[in-house]
């Protein structure tokens, strides 16, 4: 069954959107957490964040799948084959690019920033936003790189979404979908729209960077 | 008098680089105290202790009497200006105001303050100007403000002068004088004209000891320790 070219550009951008807020929601205190302290085993953690980045997005959505799977241990959820499935499989795959991208954004900064907060007055907490704030190129750079990641990957929208019309069916699922069909022109005009959006979202970014 | 600010017998290492070895150092309010002494003597990280930046390996720190256990209880009442220092992005009233802004002041008090920090430290005018198109000096000075529009019990200032031409150094200098009578200051300073000066006492360290303290005239006139009479000739750097 096929639907609309227009309700699955929307819901993809609606799921990776989702997906990108909800990655930026624990990826941003994690990566303040580890840029702006100094600990054993650091660049450990570093580095299992960086290798991270590159996990193949089938074997992400093979262990959803397993998890979320009636006998999986996430199973109660009910979560298989909806987009909540494809909005958490794309928020742990973007985690690590996230975390990757604010640290170093972070680590960036002058130290004195937060302890020149520090000193003012400011809580850890407002100290870290000051950081955050001076991270700012750094930060859009994470989210859309985050966002453009979780928006053209296939592995996970697949397996967890399992792309069912009207509700699971993203751009990329559907790309895949219609050249197996033989509809070549649609996934032409599907991929159009796919990259636009990754260019467009790098646009924007580019420009913000710039206007600095 | 009763100290405002005391460290005991405070040891700190970097790894195997010993920066303070059983430093005690008591600090009475309203007072000026001046560290000077060789690079690498530890008055940074003596400044950062008593700064509660960095926790001290073995003794303590008093404030107003009690022991410091966490920074964050005094943060604010206790200041500091660092060598180079750090600016958030933005304009001089964004920087000299931020103190203020989490303290939850309202609009129209923050900028009366700011307005009358800028003065203090001659930079009337300058709140709109961008961080970035400032001199050496006057980021300088836009530091000293920023600390003193919070209005801290203690100001801890390091190398206030470093990298500054003299008539930058006149103008610090002058503000230091104009402004110790309220408040306690101590100086971290390779500049020896400062401490005799401004200072109502003078410490001097060397490889992580104190040595001597004493007035101004003592330690530059009668040093009693060898290191330091060759320290204030110059002839130690």
């Amino acid at each position: 069954m096929s639907e609309g070219l227009i309700p699955i550009v929307l819901r993809s951008l609606m799921v990776s959107g989702t997906a990108t807020v909800l990655a930026a929601t624990w990826s941003l205190p994690i990566a303040v957490k580890i840029g702006t302290t100094h600990f054993r085993g650091k660049k450990i953690v570093r580095d299992f964040f960086n290798a991270m980045i590159g996990i193949p997005t089938v074997a992400l959505g093979l262990v959803l799948y397993l998890l979320l799977s009636r006998e999986g241990a996430l199973g109660f959820l009910n979560l298989l084959y909806t987009p909540s499935a494809i909005m958490l499989g794309q928020a742990l795959l973007i985690t690590p690019l996230m975390i990757s991208f604010l640290m170093h954004a972070i680590e960036e900064v002058n130290p004195l920033i937060k302890e020149t907060a520090l000193t003012l007055g400011a809580s850890e907490r407002e100290a870290n936003r000051v950081v955050l704030r001076e991270a700012k190129k750094g930060s859009v750079l994470a989210t859309v790189a985050g966002f453009n990641r979780a928006i053209s990957e296939l592995g996970i929208a697949l397996m967890v979404g399992g792309n069912l019309a009207g509700t699971t069916r993203v751009m990329t699922t559907e790309i895949s979908r219609v050249v197996s069909g033989g509809d070549i022109e649609l996934a032409i005009q599907l991929t159009i729209v796919l990259l636009s959006i990754a260019f467009t979202s790098t646009l924007i970014l580019n420009r913000l960077r710039g206007s600095e | 008098m009763t100290p405002i600010l005391e460290a005991h017998k405070v040891w700190k290492s970097f790894g195997s680089i010993r920066a303070l070895r059983g430093i005690t150092l008591d600090i009475s309010e309203n007072e000026t105290v001046s560290i000077i002494g060789p690079n690498g003597a530890g008055k940074t990280t003596l400044l950062r202790i008593l700064a509660l930046l960095e926790r001290p390996d073995k003794g303590w720190v008093r404030y107003r009497g009690e022991k410091v256990e966490s920074g964050e209880k005094h943060r604010g009442e206790i200041t500091m200006v660092f060598q180079n220092p750090a600016f958030f992005t933005g304009t001089v009233a964004d920087n000299v105001g931020y103190g203020l802004k989490i303290r939850g002041m309202d609009k129209q008090t923050i900028r009366r303050k700011v307005r009358e920090a800028l003065r203090a430290v001659n930079l009337a005018g300058f709140e709109k100007r961008k961080i970035k198109a400032l001199s050496g000096g006057e980021k300088q000075r836009v530091a000293l403000a920023r600390a003193l529009c919070i209005e801290p019990r203690v100001l801890l200032l390091d190398e206030p002068t470093a990298n500054l031409d003299p008539p930058n150094c006149e103008r610090i200098r002058r503000v230091l004088k104009r402004i110790k009578k309220n408040i306690t200051v101590v100086i971290a300073s390779h500049h020896l004209g400062l401490a005799k000066t401004v200072a109502d006492r003078v410490a001097y360290i060397h490889q992580g000891k104190l040595l001597e303290i004493g007035s101004p005239e003592q330690i530059f006139g009668k040093p009693r320790h060898r290191l330091t009479k060759l320290f204030v000739e110059g002839k130690l750097v």
